[in-house]
């Protein structure tokens, strides 16, 4: 009974944590400006299949790629196990899903394999991260506390299967030694179970399996809260991240339709005058600060894994010049823990005399970008860097002017005669001239 | 056809039809590049050179073309951009364009993704898609011995490939001009941008340790080959900069795919 009890109130204190944080992250989207109508639920289930559960971004890098995918699908068949532990700690049960028969079997004989792997893969991962000089692991925005949160995270990870081997481990060797029926299958503690000799004492196996099961069960709770302050939150926001992508082509920008009706009555003032009656509300161009970013440019930033694939790809960093694509999404979300908090309470006209632009992205990153879509096209969780960027560009040009001189150049000479270079419209079939075909 | 055996070509223009209450299949986008680029110039003269021997019905709009505002709303400004775009709409309509062709994958992606939100709907074919799909049709027959002794490589356009999902279409046209292409270590997807796009091409770029075009170069020279084939008027410029950069101009050629087509047909 005391057992239920000590139980109900770790998960009660973690549910609890868990939907604080929840309300502050909920009240940080409140922030944001809309982005685009979530259609087209069957592409999007789609999308979340292949590129969630098949994890085919991940692919595109191919070693590491099948390491993390294993890591993914071991934690999908392991939750199945940590499901019924939640109902065995609350029921006061043991292995209450057993009832499951062979299916339970295959469940918990996986769940016990893939403990093994993914325990080798984040050992892998902690000796690349520690050991190795693995380029996309640096720049800038790594700072210290980027590769403590990464160590932290995976040695979480490495303690949980720990944890559930020697959980494990003990069950197939108490219910040995007692004689009592063993429910489900365990391929590899049968093996580690069998090299551990039969002198053991019945209560010190059943011992260690009680302080496996605890240790485990309250890593997972400390783990679940730890996520969402971490990089590693991406293992809850890359489902909604990816499932709430942007179903355009990558080389599609997205509208902004109060300029679309200024033109249109501009252009034709007398069918488009301003027969809608509502006052024309004072936008901001483009982005300045969080409050100007959509919800999907804020659920990017909490999907971030910082994984640097983007970067390691980004043209412009690749010789050189100051942009990652990684840093300005990682800004995105330092801003917005850092303004939020102040906008919730004092209200959208709150000001810390700082802004996302310039404080954190600054002019020369924006600018640098050749919007190529590389660092879009590579995001394993579809982060779109240079929607982003764009939105920041519009803000300098169309708030500011502040655009680089050359391309102001470009812009009054769209201006003037239509064409990015300064020739006149006149000129336009010239090069048609001369021309014959042999035939 | 005169003595030599050369037709020449006239390139008709929409209001002359229009004059003429004819209205053409297709709209031929030329493209700022297009008409002023004098690299580029050749491009548009080479498709075009395809379109007359075919007898395509098509139009181009002369003086009345103005930029299709792609770099304009890249480098930020949409106000400009929306500008272009609903004059441009508004132009396309009075002319009753239904169909628009163009060597530009930029022109490409911004009228095929980007105009419909203002409600400018068309079918839009980038020019490798449309001599493609001629040659399967039969319609047009590559001699397929030109490029045999060359070693190619392709270029992906970020606008065409990661933009807009092509990257197999002009690497099957390529395949049924003859060429057997050598890719470069990032192709397709994995592509490295010629540097040009997002309004980098018209600006100085930002401090760093070297041009990206001359990367790209650089990556397409490992290949050894001595065509270098793309298929947007951006990339051509990069590459051509990167090649005279390198010093390689004499023994390497930098073609567009439509320049390709007209070589392989011997027009």
């Amino acid at each position: 009974m005391s057992k239920q009890v000590v139980f109900a109130l770790s998960l009660l204190i973690t549910l609890g944590v868990f939907a604080w944080t929840t309300a502050r992250i909920v009240a940080f989207f409140r922030l944001t400006k809309p982005a685009f109508p979530v259609k087209d639920w069957g592409k999007r289930f789609k999308r979340v299949l292949t590129e969630v559960f098949g994890q085919s971004k991940m692919f595109r890098r191919p070693a590491v790629g099948l390491m993390h995918a294993l890591v993914f699908w071991g934690f999908l068949v392991i939750l199945f196990g940590s499901i019924e532990m939640v109902i065995d700690g609350l029921a006061d049960t043991e292995r209450f899903l057993a009832v499951l028969g062979p299916v339970y079997d295959v469940l918990i004989a996986f769940g016990d394999v893939f403990a093994l792997v993914v325990l080798v893969a984040v050992i892998a991962f902690l000796i690349r991260r520690v050991a190795m000089d693995i380029p996309r692991f640096g720049g800038e925005e790594m700072k210290h506390t980027s590769h403590l949160d990464a160590i932290l995270a995976l040695s979480l990870i490495g303690l949980l299967m720990i944890t559930l081997l020697g959980m494990n481990t003990a069950y197939v060797t108490y219910t040995a030694l007692a004689g009592f029926e063993q429910k489900g299958l365990f391929p590899v503690s049968s093996l580690i179970s069998s090299f551990l000799g039969s002198d053991l004492s019945v209560t010190t196996v059943y011992r260690v399996h009680e302080v496996n099961w605890w240790a485990h069960i309250l890593l997972i709770f400390l783990f679940a809260n730890i996520l969402p302050y971490s990089k590693h939150f991406h293992v809850f926001m890359s489902v909604p991240n990816v499932f709430l992508s942007r179903l355009d082509p990558l080389g599609k920008l997205p509208n902004m339709p109060h300029i679309t009706r200024e033109i249109r009555a501009m252009l034709h003032p007398d069918t488009e005058g301003d027969s809608s009656g509502e006052p024309a509300e004072l936008e901001r161009f483009g982005v300045k600060d969080v409050e100007d970013i959509t919800w999907k440019n804020y659920l990017d930033s909490l999907a971030c894994t910082e994984c640097g694939r983007c970067t390691a790809v980004c043209p412009a960093r690749l010789t050189g010049k100051k942009l990652s694509p990684r840093k300005i999404i990682m800004d995105v979300r330092a801003r917005m823990k850092e303004k939020g908090p102040g906008l919730i309470r004092k209200g959208k006209d709150f000001d810390d005399a700082r802004s996302l632009l310039r404080d954190y992205v600054t002019e020369e990153e924006l600018w640098a970008c050749t919007t190529c879509n590389a660092c879009a096209r590579e995001c394993p969780v579809n982060i779109n860097h240079p929607v982003l960027i764009v939105d920041m560009r519009r803000y300098l040009v169309m708030e500011e002017a502040s655009g680089p001189a050359g391309l102001n150049a470009v812009f009054s000479n769209i201006e003037n005669n239509g064409a990015p270079w300064q020739y006149s419209r006149e000129d336009r079939m010239l090069w048609a001239e001369d021309l014959y075909i042999n035939a | 056809m005169n003595a030599a055996g050369k037709t020449k070509v006239t390139v008709p223009v929409m209001a002359d039809l229009a004059a003429r209450g004819e209205k053409p299949e297709y709209l031929l986008w030329v493209g700022s590049a297009g008409a002023f680029d004098d690299r580029y110039k050749h491009v548009t003269r080479a498709f075009v050179k395809i379109l007359a021997f075919l007898n395509v019905d098509y139009a181009v709009l002369g003086t009345e073309e103005s930029s299709s505002g792609d770099v304009a709303r890249r480098a930020g400004n949409e106000m400009l951009f929306q500008m272009q775009a609903l004059s441009n709409i508004d132009l396309f309509n009075r002319y009753g364009v239904k169909k628009i062709l163009t060597c530009d994958p930029h022109a490409y992606n911004t009228f095929k993704n980007e105009y419909p939100d203002f409600g400018g709907h068309y079918e839009v074919i980038h020019h490798t898609r449309f001599l493609h799909d001629l040659i399967r049709e039969g319609k047009l027959i590559p001699g397929k011995e030109v490029f045999g002794n060359y070693r190619v490589t392709y270029h992906d356009p970020c606008y065409l490939g990661r933009g807009n999902g092509e990257y197999e279409t002009p690497r099957k046209l390529l395949g049924k001009l003859g060429v057997s292409l050598a890719e470069m270590p990032r192709n397709r997807s994995f592509a490295l941008c010629c540097g040009a796009g997002g309004g980098q091409m018209f600006k100085e770029a930002e401090p760093g340790d070297k041009e990206i075009f001359i990367e790209r170069t650089e990556e397409a020279l490992s290949t050894g080959a001595r065509i270098i084939v793309t298929a947007c008027p951006y990339c051509m410029v990069m590459l051509t900069d990167g090649i005279k950069y390198k010093n390689r101009e004499e023994e390497v050629k930098i073609y567009d795919i439509a320049e390709m087509a007209t070589l392989s047909l011997g027009l």
